[in-house]
């Protein structure tokens, strides 16, 4: 059965048709003003001097990191549940921007602590966290690649990620416990979100919409380019066994 | 150039690093889904021409 | 179900089984410490709870293809999710035999390498202990990473990769509930908190895996 006769795909192309350019506008444009106003315009910090203005990069790719996979998630329930296949498509093209924001959180979250902290890395609740994060991420993308039939692939991620979801969840009162322990009153948190003043929170604000926007824009290519993928596959087989 | 003072290492280089990936990613994204969309439009075309052919 | 448990496990003790294997991997393993960090018993003392559960936990990884994979290639596995019996029983007992051949032999055999890592008398115990609990979390979540990866001709590395992320907690409260204990701090939150983990596996992952195989048996 071609993928392509299911109206689903078609109603979510023509929809995306739309959608995306819009989504990818709006996202060029809230990142460029967010990120310009953050490092131009916004003044030092008090403890943190000029590093402050990394916040407007790392916390939106850090917030997207975990949301994107919540994202997946959700379409992985939604696959296993009624079987939409863009659903199951989304999920697999929101794997390779998750695992991307996720780097980008550690990489600047690693650069920012140097100067606070005095090493790159230190096993901290929250970067740790993340490097958790990654490796989940990384065997979910894994098994996409290695099973070849497109249905079993999606039912097996699906499960994985949904049992993965819990033991990430789980992992991360984990890792608060382990270090918790250790590192007694040591405040390592980089996110200042909540004593952040109105003169870094507004640029904030605007960066997280551009990275949402952004992450949307990305998951809806991407899942495009899977529907194509799989049509192609489609039509490569009935070419198949046409000729035999 | 804002002045970043003793910072300025860890502030470029952390947009950089981001920015960069960032950058990869929406290539990397944007020329696979430019393959696809030809790959599916040849393919279709192929199929209408041995469809006439088979007529 | 009993029989079925009673199969998997003859299969396992006879030679060709892997039985030995996972034991001996575990010294392998705890033996290297030394040899890559250096002969200082204080160091050696200090990292021991961590290093027994790390060793423990990989050596445990070595047996897990085999929970499905003989039964999937000789047709066997097809017969049991046709069978009577629900399949999530099938994937318990599967997994409960190989903790009983892979996670209780190397639950046994930590207290007597703790003696090489020079463990602090206070730790023999809840190594025991923690092992003793944690391990039947690392044969079930083992048990789910295997039944996702039955079809594949070479999932070995992809299961180990897929299965490791899922030890983590595991791991961190099966190691502070020895760590803690040698602080002299209350290991109670942590040994619970393992109990518990242990505990969800048991409920969760057989509905998970049998899932898994359903899909892959298609």
């Amino acid at each position: 059965m071609s993928l392509w006769e299911y109206a689903n795909p078609r109603r979510f192309m023509r929809l995306t048709d739309v959608v995306l350019p819009w989504s990818a506008a709006g996202a060029a444009l809230l990142m460029a003003v967010g990120l310009i106003w953050g490092f131009f315009f916004t003044p030092d910090e008090v403890q943190q001097g000029s590093t402050v203005k990394i916040i407007f990069i790392h916390v939106p790719a850090a917030m997207l990191a975990i949301n994107a996979w919540f994202m997946m998630l959700v379409t992985s329930l939604v696959w296993l549940v009624r079987r939409h296949h863009v659903s199951a498509l989304a999920a697999k093209a929101a794997a390779p921007v998750g695992v991307t924001m996720t780097l980008i959180a550690l990489f600047t979250g690693a650069i920012w602590g140097e100067p606070m902290w005095g090493t790159y890395w230190a096993w901290d609740p929250r970067l740790t966290s993340f490097m958790i994060l990654f490796v989940f991420y990384l065997g979910y993308i894994a098994l996409w690649a290695a099973i070849e039939d497109a249905d079993t692939a999606a039912d097996l991620t699906s499960i994985l990620c949904i049992v993965g979801s819990v033991f990430a969840f789980l992992s991360r009162y984990a890792v608060m416990f382990w270090n918790q322990g250790l590192h007694q009153g040591e405040s390592l948190s980089l996110d200042k979100k909540q004593h952040v003043a109105d003169v870094f929170s507004t640029p904030l604000y605007v960066s997280i919409a551009g990275f949402i926007l952004f992450f949307i824009a990305l998951v809806l290519l991407r899942t495009r380019t899977e529907i194509r993928a799989r049509r192609i596959s489609a039509l490569i087989a009935r070419e198949r066994q046409e000729a035999a | 150039m804002p002045d970043l003072g003793k910072y300025t290492d860890t502030v470029l280089g952390a947009y950089a690093v981001a920015l960069i990936l960032i950058a990869v990613l929406t290539v990397q994204s944007l020329l696979k889904a430019a393959k696809v969309k030809r790959t599916l439009s040849q393919t279709e075309k192929r199929r209408q021409k041995n469809g006439k052919q088979r007529g | 179900m009993i029989a079925l448990l009673i199969r998997d496990l003859r299969l396992a003790l006879r030679s060709g089984g892997g039985f030995g294997l996972s034991l001996a991997f575990f010294l392998i393993v705890v033996m290297f410490v030394p040899f890559g960090i250096g002969p200082d018993s204080a160091t050696h003392a200090a990292i021991a709870p961590g290093i027994l559960w790390i060793g423990a936990l990989l050596a445990c990884l070595l047996s897990l293809d085999r929970i499905f994979q003989l039964d999937f290639e000789d047709g066997s596995l097809d017969l049991l999710a046709t069978a009577p019996l629900p399949l999530e029983g099938i994937v318990a007992m599967k997994a409960l035999a190989h903790w009983l051949t892979t996670g209780l032999p190397l639950t046994l055999a930590a207290p007597v390498l703790g003696f090489l890592l020079n463990l602090p008398a206070g730790g023999y115990l809840w190594v025991f202990l923690s092992l003793l609990v944690g391990t039947p979390a690392l044969s079930f979540l083992g048990t789910f990473g295997a039944a996702l990866t039955v079809g594949l001709k070479r999932g070995g590395l992809l299961l180990s990769l897929l299965v490791l992320p899922l030890y983590i907690p595991t791991l961190i409260f099966g190691a502070q509930s020895v760590t803690l204990v040698l602080k002299h701090l209350s290991n109670a939150t942590a040994f619970s908190v393992l109990a518990a983990i242990s505990l969800f596996t048991f409920a969760l992952i057989p509905f998970a895996a049998a899932r898994a195989l359903r899909v892959n048996l298609r």
